[in-house]
């Protein structure tokens, strides 16, 4: 046999030079990669599309809040705990709003419940939100079809799209619809998108004055005045000022919405039914994540006790399969999150899933939750091969 | 310069109140330049005592010097340290890598020590062809014979020019031929004064290989001997 050629190495116990051979141990076992990339992606699309939905649902209960955006001030009752609850304040209490310091301006806004009935005789229930004729604040202003200052006009309504669909489904839209609501007549004259409310009834927009006409009571019952605050003006002063003067209940408009989601989020079933689902999705999706990566360390540990014996050592071990954690982690957290996106627009225009919407806080939230489960089923199973005997790999 | 010394070295292994003893006071002297064989029944604890010997296990009792250095002394990173620089093994199993080809296999003990990936592979590369595995280089371990792969194991063995190789039941995987090739190699390793090449087997067809074989039984050094005077006992 001709003489050795061989070349004693240096030693670097920091050497960074592993991670090509970790590479190479992940990529080139492909059943285990693919399964690994698989666990990490149906985790992240579990989570960031249950979550999605379920934040969306919550949105839907303060839909109308978050529309209307030229408010800086919602004045109610004080009794009021959510928007679906209003108790009714007097029409003067709107001029003595008017004259508080710092209004720029004040306007009447109605929404209820009311039952409509359509030629055919069948009945439905629909959203009604009245607005000020004048102004038109809290008009949805995205209109499809017609123009929506023809709600000025009497026994007019605007109907928003998703409602079209729903109470005529298939159907393409069309101006001139008639409905009959407490024996008056009201004819749909623009179509528009608006927000998205809890339970998908149809919203009808109709002036103040139509109000006042379909539901004669409604006269001293004005259930919400919307406010600008004027410029130069401090919201939660302006606030201070409109409780003192009135005696009702002002709320900065995030803080109404919120204060309406958190009355569905804590006095109904919807929160804690759909929250199990999505603590159950996060728990299935953990599982098989730390499932899937223990396997495939636990299933490596003599590979890993042979390299212990030829001179690895645990730091680079952990450093290795910790970037084979890393490069699973990303790739399938990318494509679950993609596939999260893709399923949000691919059913954006079904009227259940309006408003669904990936919010950025999801993003990053799954992507801690992914971590934190890789790093901890890594781990776990690190510290079983930091513990292998080295001894293992003399054993046949 | 002795390669492994050992002197009264002691191993027991607890296992809650049961104490097993698997080394007791076995002394040897393993010199450099020479193929070594240690012999015996399975359990003797030949596997116990190569592991003492590298620094894979820690003795209970005894001093046990290799190349040089008391093993004892050293932090268990020093230990992996040092057999990453001194020391190569070659397994019945041959725990080859299955992902990585026959070159990347035996680069790896040059890639743990910081060497980049394509430059340790040059030489291991080389090695192989030393090795007459030069078309082989770029196969899978699943796409080696059992042979073959035993000479990616030996590749991966020596690439660091190590000073001491320890095998364990090196041709236990191997036909006749292909273990007396595989034993022949080793032979040529050995023959270097700064190298030693120590191996377990069972393997009675390859006695001829060895400069000296140490007995051993249950956990005691039975003896030292040449093949001949070895034949000569077992035939008593």
């Amino acid at each position: 046999m001709p003489p050795l050629h061989l070349v004693r190495p240096p030693c670097n116990p920091y050497s960074a030079t592993m991670w090509s051979i970790a590479l190479k141990m992940l990529l080139g076992d492909k059943p285990k990669y693919f399964g690994l990339v698989f666990g990490v992606t149906f985790a992240s699309l579990l989570m960031g599309q249950q979550v999605s939905v379920f934040i969306s649902l919550m949105t839907r209960t303060a839909g109308l809040i978050f529309d209307l955006t030229e408010a800086d001030i919602w004045v109610m009752d004080r009794r009021v705990r959510y928007i679906d609850e209003p108790e009714p304040i007097r029409d003067i209490d709107l001029s003595v709003i008017r004259s508080v310091e710092g209004v720029q301006w004040a306007v009447p806004f109605y929404k209820g419940v009311a039952t409509v009935r359509q030629p055919n005789g069948l009945s439905q229930v629909v959203v009604l939100v009245g607005i000020d004729e004048v102004s038109l604040v809290g008009l949805a202003n995205d209109t499809l079809l017609g123009n929506a200052r023809v709600i000025t006009q009497p026994q007019t309504a605007m109907m928003d799209k998703n409602g079209y669909k729903f109470m005529w489904p298939g159907e393409a839209f069309s101006l001139g619809r008639e409905l009959e609501l407490n024996d008056h007549r009201l004819i749909i004259k623009a179509i528009c998108n608006a927000a998205p409310t809890l339970t998908t009834y149809p919203t009808l927009y109709v002036s103040y004055a139509t109000i006042t006409q379909l539901f004669p009571q409604a006269r001293n019952r004005l259930p919400f005045v919307v406010v600008k605050v004027a410029p130069g003006q401090r919201v939660a002063d302006v606030t201070r000022r409109i409780e003192q003067d009135t005696g009702l209940q002002a709320l900065p408009r995030i803080e109404f919405a919120w204060r309406s989601i958190n009355y569905f989020a804590t006095r109904t079933g919807i929160p804690i039914n759909f929250g199990i689902t999505v603590f159950l999705g996060v728990i299935i999706g953990a599982a098989i994540t730390a499932q899937t990566f223990y396997l495939f360390v636990v299933e490596n540990t003599k590979q890993f006790a042979a390299m212990k014996a030829f001179g690895v050592t645990n730091g680079q071990l952990f450093r290795l399969v910790m970037l084979q954690a890393a490069f699973v982690g990303v790739i399938g957290y990318s494509i679950g999150m993609g596939l999260t996106a893709l399923f949000i627009r691919s059913v954006g225009n079904v009227p259940a899933f309006r408003g669904l919407t990936l919010h950025w806080q999801v993003v990053a939230g799954a992507a801690v939750v992914i971590t934190l489960i890789i790093a901890v089923s890594v781990l776990v199973s690190l510290i079983k091969v930091f513990r292998a005997d080295p001894a293992m790999v003399f054993k046949g | 310069m002795t390669a492994i010394s050992l002197d009264t070295v002691g191993k027991i292994y607890q296992s809650g109140d049961i104490a097993t003893v698997a080394l007791q006071d076995v002394t040897l002297q393993i010199p450099m330049g020479e193929l070594s064989m240690l012999v015996g029944p399975s359990g003797c604890g030949k596997t116990t005592l190569i592991s003492i010997a590298t620094g894979i296990l820690s003795p209970t009792s005894g001093t046990v010097i290799t190349l040089g250095q008391h093993l004892a002394r050293m932090t268990d990173t020093q230990r992996v340290l040092f057999r990453r620089q001194h020391i190569g093994f070659i397994f019945q199993q041959f725990n080859l890598l299955s992902t990585l080809t026959a070159a990347e296999n035996a680069a790896m003990p040059l890639v743990a020590a910081g060497i980049p990936l394509s430059k340790a592979v040059v030489t291991a590369k080389d090695l192989l062809a030393t090795l007459g595995m030069a078309d082989h280089c770029h196969k899978l371990p699943k796409q080696l014979s059992g042979g073959q792969q035993q000479r990616v194991a030996i590749a991966r063995s020596l690439v660091h020019d190590p000073a001491l190789i320890v095998c364990d039941e090196p041709t236990a995987s191997l036909d006749g031929k292909t273990g007396r090739d595989v034993m022949g190699i080793l032979r040529s390793v050995a023959n270097h004064p700064k190298r030693a090449v120590l191996v377990v087997t069972h393997d009675n067809r390859v006695y001829p290989f060895a400069d000296r074989i140490y007995d051993m039984a249950d956990g005691h050094m039975m003896g030292v001997y040449t093949h001949e005077t070895y034949l000569h006992k077992e035939s008593l």
